[in-house]
């Protein structure tokens, strides 16, 4: 028979037991709804994530660390071998973050500056945490939905809050932008004093060090309020983690406020050689952290990158998935016994029919081929209901989270993707299940013996 | 009756068809020879389980026997694939039945369609090909109807125009009077001979009513227990048409 004929004959057979066939197609459109939308989640959620880990800027930066500061004295007294490789460790400082900035696709490369100090706000004071943001926060999502504006430039006397510092500053934290604020802090000055200014540059780490230490000056600066957000920005290896204000990396720098790490380089000598204890380096894409990361490793210096995570990261949503389509998988399998199951029937209840068409010159293969168009019809229509069902299932999800979310004050996220691969792979996978269910009743009723099919009773 | 009477349209040689039951042998058909002459009306008589049906169906390569030959045009019914045989049943052979055996969901339309769409006719042919046929069998008014909506003589005719829709040389009925009472079983039996009288188309018909038999057919074939009894050539009292 012709193919024409075929899906005729198919769907008016199809039509025939109307209800019980739709019941069947609703099953299996059932089925590949479930996997559709276990699958688009399974989707939604790796973009999602994967998108939101891109914008925490945690893959592609490279901790840098002098190997000084790595347990590498420890090492070298333990045994009695040199720096794992061929090229000592050496000093953590301007000349070498000036030659890392050097190397070719890295985009910027700079030091954590994280200090306690107190801002007076309406001539009340706030103790509180400050950090230096680099300017490549501006496009790291981190700052995403915050009020206001990021820093106008990288050397602007601005300053972002946290949601909830604005909030004991202010009842109404919005307002807040626009508004000054001083920032009090303790100014490291070198020994003996030589000029007691901090208009010097980054520079001003060197002069610390003719002097082999340094003294601690109090000192103001006046920021404007720019910008209020509510999340914490990321921004890698928790380095603005729990501070709450946030300035221009470079204005920080000027400020060359007292740090943590600087009592380090006391303590273990190394002040004459003013460095830092580490360097974030930014690295254009994730892809080209490995060349980089051996690249400075040459250098002498210990690095650290987050990129094993992500690889890990992946399996674990090659796993979800897995499991999620195995789940989803679930549904169909029922359904596809659905289909065995009607078109077995209808072969008891169409013998006389099927004796009929062999009577009139059907072949075997004919009646086969009409039994795969009927089960073929039914993965097709079937398919594409269980498309939209699948589609609509993870909408609403995404509508539920969403509402969820809003209630909570965090911003909408969009966990289910339905890409036109998966639509059309699960009608395509929908009518190859449906075809090999009908494999068994086909061929079945393809070998009915005409003559008993015939035989009046 | 352009084939005449000369040839030879099916010929049965040796032909059995039996039936492992258990330890019991049946043998619905056994042994039987007959030739069936082109253009020629035959009627197969004997009474119930006498294998009548039996050895219609090996004609009609429905079924195959166990062992003998049927040689229709040259080919042997025997040897051939499923698919070849299909082939014939769709261009070489039609078949009626007692039950009428019209599909209940299609028109009558659809169901004389049906063995074009089984043979691949060209669809731009069919509609033309289908009101011939019904036309043959004068329900040509009839297209749209279900068989439920026709009496039992009209569906036997439609079946008949099912038959007749892809031109076979030879019509196969088995009992296609049975179900119906003695006058619309005459217009049925009218139909018959027509069509072996306008078109020179070789019938064989199963039948247990001896007069029915007598009356229309050239020759009786009688069967009894799978086996062939005797076959006579009646007195062309009934059948002043035979050919010259
Ligand atoms: N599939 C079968 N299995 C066993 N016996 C059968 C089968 N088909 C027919 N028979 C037997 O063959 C004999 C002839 O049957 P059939 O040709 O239908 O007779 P008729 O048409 O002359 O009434 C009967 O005894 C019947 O029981
Ligand atoms: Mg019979």
């Amino acid at each position: 028979m012709k193919i024409g004929d075929l899906t005729e004959l198919a769907v008016r057979n199809l039509r025939e037991a109307i209800l019980r066939n739709s019941l069947t197609t609703l099953g299996v459109a059932v089925g590949v709804a479930s996997l559709v939308a276990m699958l688009s989640l399974g989707v939604g959620l790796q973009q999602f994530a994967s998108q939101r880990l891109a914008n925490s800027g945690l893959f592609n930066a490279i901790f840098v660390a002098s190997r000084y500061n790595a347990g590498e004295y420890e090492r070298r007294s333990r045994q009695n071998q040199p720096a794992d490789s061929s090229t000592p460790a050496r000093p953590l400082d301007e000349s070498a973050r000036r030659e890392i900035a050097g190397l070719p696709n890295v985009n910027e490369v700079y030091p954590e500056i994280r200090f306690m100090t107190e801002i007076r706000y309406n001539d009340k004071p706030y103790p509180t945490m400050v950090a230096g943001m680099p300017d490549s926060a501006r496009t790291d999502g981190a700052f995403d939905g915050m009020q206001g504006k990021f820093f106008s430039g990288p050397n602007a006397d601005e300053t972002i809050l946290q949601i909830e510092f604005a909030k004991e500053l202010s009842a109404q934290p919005s307002a807040l932008i626009g508004k000054d604020l001083v920032l009090r802090y303790a100014e490291r000055q070198a020994l003996p004093a030589q000029g007691a200014s901090k208009t010097a540059s980054a520079g001003n780490r060197d002069e610390s060090s003719v002097g082999g230490g340094f003294s601690v000056v109090p000192h103001e600066e006046k920021l404007r309020i720019v910008g209020i957000i509510s999340t914490e920005p990321e921004g890698g290896f928790g380095a603005f983690g729990r501070s709450r204000v946030f300035i221009p990396l470079a204005v920080a720098e000027t400020l060359s406020a007292t740090q943590v790490s600087d009592l380090r380089d006391v303590l273990n000598g190394s002040s004459k050689t003013s460095s830092y204890a580490s360097l974030t380096a930014r690295v254009k894409s994730p892809t080209q952290v490995p060349q980089v990361e051996a690249a400075i490793k040459g250098m002498g210096f210990t690095t650290f990158s987050l990129l094993d995570t992500t690889r890990n990261l992946r399996l674990f949503f090659t796993v979800i998935d897995l499991l999620l389509g195995i789940f989803g998988s679930l549904a169909l399998a029922v359904a596809t016994l659905g289909i065995v199951n009607t078109l077995v029937m209808a072969i008891l209840e169409r013998r006389r029919e099927i004796g009929v068409f062999k009577a009139l010159g059907a072949d075997d293969r004919d009646i086969k081929q009409l039994f795969f168009a009927e089960a073929g019809v039914m993965g097709l229509v079937g398919g594409i209901g269980g498309v939209a069902l699948g589609w609509l299932i993870g909408k609403g999800v995404t509508l539920g989270t969403n509402i969820y979310l809003s209630r909570q004050n965090l911003p909408p996220v969009n966990i289910s993707a339905v890409p036109l691969w998966l639509a059309l792979g699960a009608i395509a996978f929908a009518i190859v299940v449906s075809l090999a269910a009908g494999l068994y009743p086909a061929s079945r009723a393809a070998h009915l013996n005409p003559v008993e099919a015939l035989r009046y009773e | 009756m352009s084939q005449g009477n000369n040839g030879v349209a099916i010929h049965a040689d040796n032909v059995s068809r039996h039936y492992q039951m258990g330890a019991a042998l049946i043998r619905a058909v056994d042994d039987v020879s007959l030739s069936v002459g082109a253009g020629e009306f035959l009627a197969l008589l004997g009474s119930s389980g006498s294998g009548k049906s039996t050895l219609l169906n090996l004609l009609a390569g429905l079924d195959r026997p166990t062992a003998g030959a049927i040689v229709v045009r040259g080919r042997n019914l025997a040897e051939m694939d499923t698919h070849e045989l299909a082939r014939y049943r769709s261009l070489t052979v039609g078949m009626v039945f007692q039950a009428f055996n019209l599909l209940p969901r299609m028109t009558l339309e659809e169901n004389v369609e049906l063995p074009l769409r089984l043979a691949e006719v060209d669809r731009a042919d069919r509609a033309a090909r289908v009101r011939e046929a019904l036309e043959h069998v004068h329900l040509e008014k009839r297209l749209a109807h279900r068989p439920s909506e026709l009496s039992g003589g009209e569906q036997q005719r439609a079946a008949l125009a099912r038959a007749l829709v892809n031109r076979p040389t030879i019509l196969l009925a088995d009992e296609p009077t049975g179900n119906l009472d003695s006058a619309t079983g005459e217009e049925i039996m009218l139909l018959l001979k027509s069509f072996n009288q306008s078109m020179g188309m070789t019938i064989v018909m199963v039948t247990h009513e001896r007069p029915l038999a007598e009356r229309f057919a050239h020759r009786i074939a009688t069967v009894a227990d799978g086996k062939l009894i005797s076959v006579t050539t009646k007195p062309a009292t009934e059948c002043n048409h035979e050919n010259r």
